[in-house]
């Protein structure tokens, strides 16, 4: 509960600070001091030391993992303002308003990660994305920035409206909005509907379709190239990092009891989905010149390895989408920061980076063999649990299926490795803006946390135990 | 009334408002048809909170089952108010760069 009202309670402060500090680093300052009252607050919960209790009615379950999540955004979106908070103050006029739309958005993150009812489902996705779309359109001169938030706005809402329909047949069927498997054969006593079983599942396929539009899977994840690359480059990192996470998050919370009413159709649409979106998200990454489309692209595949723990669904899962949490939303971060410094977004922007700031190019190649899944860094261990998971839950098709994954695993190093060799082996003047300190600092705290992860992966997993 | 017939209704209110979004090239119209959508579930879930209302009634008078279908109707509302405020906005946003509002325009980044 701590999270939640800190989260909305600090944004209104951010959007008043607006109006009293004139300078724009007070304004990043305070959104670092806010975040850290956040992360506090938060802690405070997880140990049981102070909390802020509401009666939610059984609509709101606050669980470990949930606890644990809120860290791990909350500390994610820390590392993207300290490395990334000077370029945000950059985008529009009223940078104190970017802070505030970041705090409700981390609002609608701890909402999506204690859901006990899909009424708190769809207000917390909804808190997450409406600050969204006004974030994607933040650069008001900018036509893509335009287009790209009115495409977003528009996808998203119709997906809502889906998720909304999806919602109101599960509960023509069960008769409640909870999130637990319900028995369909006496959930309505008097059989006024007998259609029941049969509604259920069509409800379930749309909220399905619409959980797969929010975390760009395969069938749906043509809006994700295009608003990625029209929006400011600084909320791009944010969207798709911990906005994603959150998202798969709720994915799964959801789909972890209700897919049993699924039957054997589930096991079925994962493999499907899972395919089909590690094979767009893949190939068509191969093919891009501008390094911010390819990460776009990247960004689908690997929503295809985190759909994994959506087929899986046990324990192992779990702790496998909070170490990819970790791995892609840290090396993601990074790369995008680097990317928001450079000069041209394309691959041959990049050349030569390593003779004109060779710190920037050794972190980055650090984010880049995290992404690829290369051991030693925190992207294996994250692909790793996720494969494992697979394995351990069984059925006709695992096998297949992780082998599938490996080989687009390896598809993914090509288009990773690209921009490495740009940096390395291509001669070139690689242009940068203004690099402080502060910022090479950052970089290598990034960088740390991704190769300690990698070396030991129980070194982060063990405070979730604890 | 068979809560049938409403589920028709509201399914072909909500087909009209998919179609709508699918095929119409102006940006308002398309948030019309989302509107649609969202008014349509509206229905539903009201529909859906009577016939549960009904059947745990007939058992025991002082049954309040189904509450929680028309309480869900309110917080529909209310998103889609927010949700308007802000989609209204960006299409004026878009409007003030292009003068038009013509969603055929969305094919720059598809480069």
């Amino acid at each position: 509960m701590n999270a939640i009202i800190l989260s909305a309670l600090l944004g209104v402060v951010m959007m008043f600070s607006g109006i009293v500090l004139k300078s724009k680093p007070a304004i990043v300052s305070t959104a670092l001091a806010s975040l850290v009252l956040l992360l506090i607050g938060n802690l405070l919960e997880t140990y049981g030391i102070f909390s802020i209790r509401v009666n939610t009615h059984d609509m709101l379950d606050f669980t470990k993992f949930g606890y644990f999540f809120n860290t791990l955004a909350i500390a994610a979106t820390l590392l993207y303002v300290i490395l990334s908070g000077k370029d945000v103050i950059k985008v529009g006029n009223y940078p104190a308003d970017c802070f505030a739309l970041i705090f409700f958005v981390l609002c609608g993150v701890s909402i999506l990660s204690s859901f006990n009812n899909l009424l708190m489902m769809f207000i917390g996705i909804e808190i997450m994305s409406i600050p969204l779309y006004i974030l994607t359109g933040a650069d008001k001169k900018n036509l893509k920035s335009n287009e790209a938030s009115l495409k977003y706005f528009l996808m998203g809402a119709f997906s809502t409206g889906l998720m909304l329909m999806g919602i109101a047949l599960i509960y023509g069927a069960s008769g409640s909005f909870g999130i637990e498997a319900v028995k369909l054969a006496n959930a309505v006593p008097g059989g006024a509907l007998p259609q029941a079983p049969i509604l259920d599942v069509i409800g379930l396929m749309f909220v399905f379709a619409s959980l797969l539009f929010k975390v760009s899977a395969a069938p749906f994840h043509f809006w994700t190239p295009d608003v990625y690359d029209g929006a400011p480059s600084v909320f791009t990192s944010f969207m798709s990092t911990i906005v994603k996470a959150a998202a798969f998050v709720a994915f799964i919370h959801l789909f972890e009891n209700k897919a049993t009413e699924m039957g054997n159709i589930w096991k079925m649409l994962m493999v499907l989905t899972i395919i089909a979106t590690l094979l767009v998200g893949n190939i068509t990454a191969v093919f891009q010149q501008s390094v911010k489309r390819m990460l776009a692209y990247s960004s689908i595949a690997q929503a295809g390895f985190m759909l994994f723990a959506l087929y899986s669904r046990n324990d192992m899962a779990k702790e496998g989408i909070l170490l990819y949490t970790v791995a892609y939303s840290v090396a993601t971060v990074g790369i995008f920061a680097i990317l928001i410094k450079m000069k041209d977004y394309t691959f041959d922007g990049y050349n030569g980076l390593a003779k004109t700031q060779p710190l920037l190019a050794a972190c980055n190649t650090v984010f880049l063999l995290s992404l690829a899944g290369i051991p030693l860094t925190a992207g294996f261990f994250a692909k790793y649990w996720m494969l494992a998971s697979v394995v351990k839950a069984g059925g006709a098709f695992a096998i297949w299926l992780v082998i599938i994954a490996v080989l687009f695993a390896a598809v993914s190093v090509y288009y990773y490795f690209r921009v490495i060799q740009s940096m390395y082996f291509k001669e070139g003047n690689a242009e940068t803006t203004e690099i402080s300190q502060g910022f090479k600092i950052g970089l290598l705290v990034m960088a740390a946390i991704i190769l300690y992860v990698g070396i030991n992966p129980d070194g982060l997993l063990q405070w979730f135990y604890l | 009334m068979p809560i049938q017939y409403y589920i028709y209704l509201a399914l072909a209110l909500f087909s009209i408002g998919v179609i709508g979004v699918l095929v119409r090239k102006n940006a308002i119209i398309v948030f019309m048809c989302i509107e649609l959508m969202l008014n349509a579930v509206n229905l539903l879930l009201v529909a859906f909170s009577k016939m549960h209302h009904g059947v745990a009634f007939a058992i025991d008078k002082a049954s309040t089952v189904g509450i929680d279908g028309q309480l869900f109707v309110f917080f529909i509302m209310v998103v889609a108010a927010a949700e308007v405020s802000v989609g209204l906005a960006i299409i004026v946003m878009m409007y003030r760069n292009t003068h038009s509002v013509d969603v055929n325009f969305l094919n720059r980044l598809k480069n």
